[in-house]
């Protein structure tokens, strides 16, 4: 399987854009202190007043010290806010996404294998959480949300419970066409009890499928905590994230350009290489459908 | 057939009403006050005590969601101190903040996200079926691949970061359109596409390679059926083939997924509509957030919540209108 992947060149370079970008959040801190910065120290000294606030230099104030520029406005230190915003795009997005396969899996299951009630009940409300405009909801709750929680907690956690129903839609098919096989009704047959066969018979079946999903909603998650932050309903200044330096870059892109540019190209590179990681593995994993999306 | 869409309203309407209970319950159940939630930011205590009086907070839960249903119906009457404002039918509660009935709201700023998703619908649909056409008749490789990178591409961009990006292109690098400022379609039409050109732009980038794929997947497979060959031993000319028969076939799972596209645009407008300054619902709904304008959210939630119920029956029926062998029961 794992040649399979290997082969797959568009998986490669995704897996390794991925990677770089997990290893950027886990050590932002370190990095940071590599460049000697931090992500909430104003530099009114790098700023043009007289063109309000942009910063001084080319490409929004590159030089040795400040890799990869200033914020205009408060000129805090660009490298250092984008690899602690890639902790909270990065963090929110797995996150949900772990969130969204436990729940999406547990209900899946126990849908697939509980009666005929359970499964009817348990159905509709996949189809409700399936038909809930999702991003308008999520809006709404973290409106409402006390200011004082832990913001990033509380983003992934509105993300996942509205985006369970696709995992759980996924799991109970899986589950039902599974509960027919021959060794799954033998472990009934035997007595076994029913968690057990959850965890035994059905479990490692859901995981190719599931893994599969789970690819694709890492980046989908990734998209939603962006475009959260970017309508100022997800982390809290000065806490930065990438979608929220998009938000004030859209203040700023005409005096500043590279604003825009080195946030926006992060964000399309990490996104692309997850999708090109889940499109690998989709094909390896489930060959009949050998594309991704519809 | 009858019975199956009297079984979808039914459904529908089950989810609405589990929606609004649900919406309903948790803002006033929320751990903030709902009264000064309503109330708005510049709120005085004699405000607050009005508000809390016409919210009729003082009622149980269940009194307050019955009399909010209610309204949807027959309206309802808000005593603010000594006036008295009436929320005619459907009323989907009052804006403090504005001072206006929420339908009211609503109503106002619909027509400028149906022109948004309306018009980039239609362009993703033109482009794409054009681009799965060309593809699809014709094998090039490259453009196949081309069509692929951009679905890949069309994943893994955010809306907004593609409406950044053509602004800083063309208004401002190459300034070819002035800024997007919205003008409605009865005061100018001209100056209504021109403005809204680039939002469309930008929501079409995402959409288009995905029509395009299912437009050649579906040629593709229905050009290879028997009828087809038949017609073409027949000896009746390619480009009639083409266009009479294969593409009826290879449209048929376009249709429903552009009712449900057409929703997903006008529920996720928020990004764009904030994103180029156009006053929509979604607009609306960042507006209400930041005032904490609470039954402005409600509303604008239940309306979306509709439109994506409408668009799923509708997407159904399409599917059964357009292909004989789908049966409805």
């Amino acid at each position: 399987m794992i040649r399979a992947l290997l082969r797959d060149r568009g998986f490669v370079v995704g897996a390794v854009i991925a990677t770089g970008m997990v290893l950027v959040a886990v050590t932002a801190p370190l990095l940071a202190a590599l460049a000697g910065q931090d992500y909430t120290t104003y530099h009114d000294t790098l700023l043009d007043s007289a063109r309000g606030g942009v910063p001084i230099g080319a490409f929004g104030g590159v030089s040795g010290e400040h890799w990869l520029g200033v914020e205009p406005g408060t000129g805090r230190d660009l490298f250092a806010r984008v690899v602690y915003g890639a902790r909270v795009s990065l963090g929110v997005a797995v996150g949900a996404t772990i969130l969204e396969v436990l729940l999406g899996v547990g209900v899946g299951i126990a849908a697939g294998l509980g009666g005929r009630w359970a499964d009817a009940g348990l159905s509709r409300v996949i189809d409700l959480v399936l038909s809930i405009p999702s991003l308008v909801l999520a809006i709404s709750l973290l409106a409402i949300v006390p200011q004082d929680w832990p913001r990033p907690l509380i983003l992934a956690v509105v993300i996942a419970l509205l985006g369970w129903g696709g995992t759980a839609r996924i799991s109970r098919g899986e589950t039902l066409s599974l509960r027919t096989r021959d060794y799954v009704a033998a472990a009934q047959v035997a007595g076994a009890p029913w968690w057990r066969v959850a965890r035994r018979e059905i479990l490692p079946g859901l995981t190719a499928p599931i893994l599969t999903y789970a690819a694709l909603l890492l980046p989908t998650n990734m998209v939603a905590e962006a475009g959260l932050s970017f309508l100022g309903v997800g982390v809290r200044p000065p806490t930065p994230s990438w979608g929220q330096m998009l938000s004030t870059a859209t203040t700023w892109f005409r005096a500043d350009p590279a604003y825009v540019i080195i946030p926006g190209l992060l964000l399309f590179l990490t996104l692309l290489s997850f999708v090109l990681v889940a499109n690998g593995l989709r094909r390896v994993l489930d060959p009949r459908q050998r594309e991704i999306l519809r | 057939m009858i019975g199956h869409l009297t079984r979808r309203i039914v459904g529908g309407a089950i989810v609405l009403l589990v929606l609004s209970a649900l919406i309903y319950t948790l803002f006033y159940l929320a751990p903030s006050d709902p009264a000064i939630l309503a109330c708005g930011k510049g709120c005085t205590p004699e405000r607050l005590a009005d508000v809390r009086a016409a919210m009729g907070l003082a009622d149980p839960v269940w009194t307050q969601y019955w009399h909010f249903l209610q309204g949807i119906f027959t309206g309802r009457d808000y005593s603010l101190g000594p006036t008295v404002r009436h929320c005619p039918a459907p009323c989907l509660g009052y804006s403090f903040e504005t001072s206006q009935p929420v339908t009211t709201l609503l109503m106002d700023r619909l027509p400028v996200s149906f022109s948004l998703a309306f018009g980039a619908e239609i362009l993703s649909l033109l482009l794409g079926i054009g681009a799965g056409l060309l593809s699809g008749t014709r094998r090039f490789r490259w453009f196949d691949r081309l069509v692929n990178g951009l679905v890949l591409a069309g994943y893994a961009t955010p809306v907004f970061l593609v409406g950044l990006l053509l602004l800083l292109l063309f208004c401002v690098h190459l300034q070819w359109l002035p800024f997007p400022q919205y003008v409605p379609f009865t005061t100018d039409p001209l100056l209504w596409a021109q403005n809204l050109l680039l939002p469309w732009i930008a929501l079409a980038v995402i959409q288009t390679a995905a029509y395009a794929r299912l437009t050649r997947a579906g040629l593709q497979e229905s050009l290879a059926e028997d009828h087809i060959r038949t017609a073409r031993a027949y000896g009746i000319p390619e480009r009639r083939i083409l266009w009479r028969k294969a593409l009826r076939g290879a449209l048929l799972p376009l249709v429903t997924l552009t009712a449900v596209d057409l929703a997903g645009i006008i529920t996720s407008a928020v990004l764009t509509e904030t994103m180029f300054g156009l006053p929509g619902v979604g607009q609306l709904l960042v507006g209400a957030v930041n005032q904490i304008d609470l039954p402005v959210v409600v509303g604008v939630t239940l309306l979306t919540g509709l439109i994506m119920v409408l668009a799923n029956t509708a997407a159904d029926l399409l599917y059964a209108a357009v292909d004989p062998r789908v049966q409805l029961r």
